[in-house]
């Protein structure tokens, strides 16, 4: 099971049950409410109030609840991608951009389940090496790892250098 | 009445003997009477019937000692309780293993500051100590004053330690943090460490992280990861650049040298440090944190060499062969 975390935007009638409508299907399916905020000052020229939910959930089971929700006549106002869960920076010194560094980043994403979200490159010359700092988000723990992997393959066979944080869990 | 013998006596063996004779009072209230009855470095000895001072004063002033005596005969025939074997560290064990060996088979006790014999054999010393009824502590082998082999292995006994990272190597971390502060590249800061006595005048042995690897694959042994030297997937400092420090504070974090061992891999290499982590440390300090199963994290920092620090460790096992259990 490889969890998600869902930001939906409903349009709720301001009237006691409506948010209910929406919680039940949710919780149903198994998801865990994360946060709930009610946009009172943007109401809608129908005096309806967007309400925004976010939560976690199995990514199998989103499609299901996007036609359960609409069945029940809810204004689904915005559903965002499913958003990546686990995250990581690392950072990379080498002669990047020589050994084509789009195709470095890309051999992190062959499936679709982890990206490259953020980069900074510093090349202070030419010919010498450059350091890069990019930020991999993945669906998942397990796919964040994979993601890892691939890239540290494809890094010792350009021999780039890859730095890897220490993990984070803390005291 | 407690008979000392000394092996090796350049900085870490003469830095235990002066500390000997500065804190005699304290030292015996603790374990009782003592007395060093041998000395040896590479090429000559000292045994019988002498002052500790003295041989000091001789050894600053002539390089040597009284007799010709080898080390090895020391070993082998000089009367003692407790051998220190302080000889200077050798990559695949060096004179030191047989040090340590032929006192063990003589049921004598053994403290060693000595990497190399501990990274070649751990588990064979560690099993002719207990087949001859004595103890080989190593305290003073990893992280200088800092208590790590103890800690693990007293306090933490019966933990399970999930994992342990640390920085085992004072050079390393001085290099880094002053690249950090000044934005200066690796060669010039290397050579500023070298010029303060930081760094040797060939550094592979730190800079590559051969020195944290071996410090690493004795507390992988200490807590019951079995593992040798060629285990430890080890990458140095030399290639980070100056701008690694700036992109990595863009994110927070900050580059340290770290050694982490756990039941999956041992690896010694350059890490992306948080800046509010305790590994963060700065200059020629060591630290470890340890994960462990019921006491949470625990962490220790310290100075990580020197002269004294080495020493405090030889005495801090010294102390608990003799009145550990008290």
């Amino acid at each position: 099971m490889s969890e998600v975390l869902i930001t939906l935007i409903v349009e709720l009638e301001d009237r006691p049950g409506q948010l209910l409508k929406v919680l039940q299907p949710i919780s149903a399916l198994g998801g865990n409410i994360v946060g709930i905020i009610h946009q009172r000052g943007k109401k809608t020229p129908l005096n309806r109030l967007p309400v925004e939910i976010s939560f976690k959930i199995d990514g199998s089971k989103v499609e299901n609840l996007i036609k359960e929700l609409k069945s029940l006549g809810i204004v689904i106002r915005s559903f965002n991608e499913v958003r990546l869960t686990a995250t990581t920076s690392v950072l990379l010194i080498g002669h990047l951009i020589h050994t084509d560094i789009s195709d470095t980043i890309s051999s992190i994403d062959s499936d679709g389940e982890a990206e490259c979200v953020e980069m900074h490159v510093s090349m202070p010359e030419i010919s010498g090496p450059s350091t890069a700092i990019i930020t991999i988000s993945a669906s998942g723990e397990e796919k964040l790892k994979e993601a890892l992997e691939k890239l540290r393959e494809v890094c010792r066979r350009k021999e780039i250098m890859i730095i890897e944080p220490v993990n984070e869990e803390l005291i | 009445m407690i008979k000392i013998a000394i092996v090796g006596f350049g900085t870490v063996g003469q830095g235990f003997a002066e500390l000997l004779i500065r804190k005699r009072k304290e030292i015996e209230k603790a374990v009782g009477k003592f007395k060093i009855t041998a000395i040896a470095d590479s090429k000559s000895s000292i045994s019988g019937e002498f002052s500790p001072s003295d041989a000091l004063k001789m050894k600053r002033e002539t390089g040597r000692l009284r007799d010709d005596v080898s080390a090895t005969e020391i070993v082998r025939n000089a009367e003692y309780d407790v051998l220190i074997e302080a000889s200077v560290t050798k990559i695949g064990g060096g004179d030191g293993v047989e040090y340590i060996r032929q006192a063990l088979k003589r049921g004598k006790h053994v403290i060693t500051s000595n990497k190399g014999p501990i990274v070649a054999d751990f588990d064979g010393l560690m099993k002719l100590a207990e087949k001859n009824g004595v103890k080989l502590m190593y305290e003073a082998t990893v992280g200088g004053a800092m208590p790590v082999i103890k800690l693990a292995r007293k306090y933490l006994a019966l933990c399970e330690i999930e994992s342990v990272k640390g920085i085992f190597n004072g050079t390393c971390n001085y290099i880094l943090s002053r690249m950090e502060e000044e934005k200066l590249p690796y060669e010039q800061v290397l050579k500023e460490a070298q010029e303060l006595g930081y760094a040797e005048a060939d550094p592979t042995y730190d800079v590559e992280g051969i020195d944290a690897a071996m410090k690493l694959v004795i507390i992988a042994n200490t807590i019951g990861v079995r593992a040798r030297y060629e285990d430890v997937e080890v990458t140095g400092i030399t290639q980070i650049t100056p701008e690694a420090f700036q992109v990595a504070a863009e994110k927070g974090y900050t580059i340290r040298l770290i050694a982490e061992v756990s039941k999956e891999k041992l690896r010694v290499s350059p890490r992306l440090v948080p800046k509010y982590h305790p590994l963060s440390i700065r200059g020629t300090m060591n630290a470890a944190m340890f994960k462990t199963d019921t006491a949470g994290n625990i962490f220790v920092v310290g100075r990580g060499a020197g002269k004294e620090e080495t020493a405090s460790a030889i005495l801090s096992d010294f102390y608990e062969i003799y009145a550990g259990s008290r």
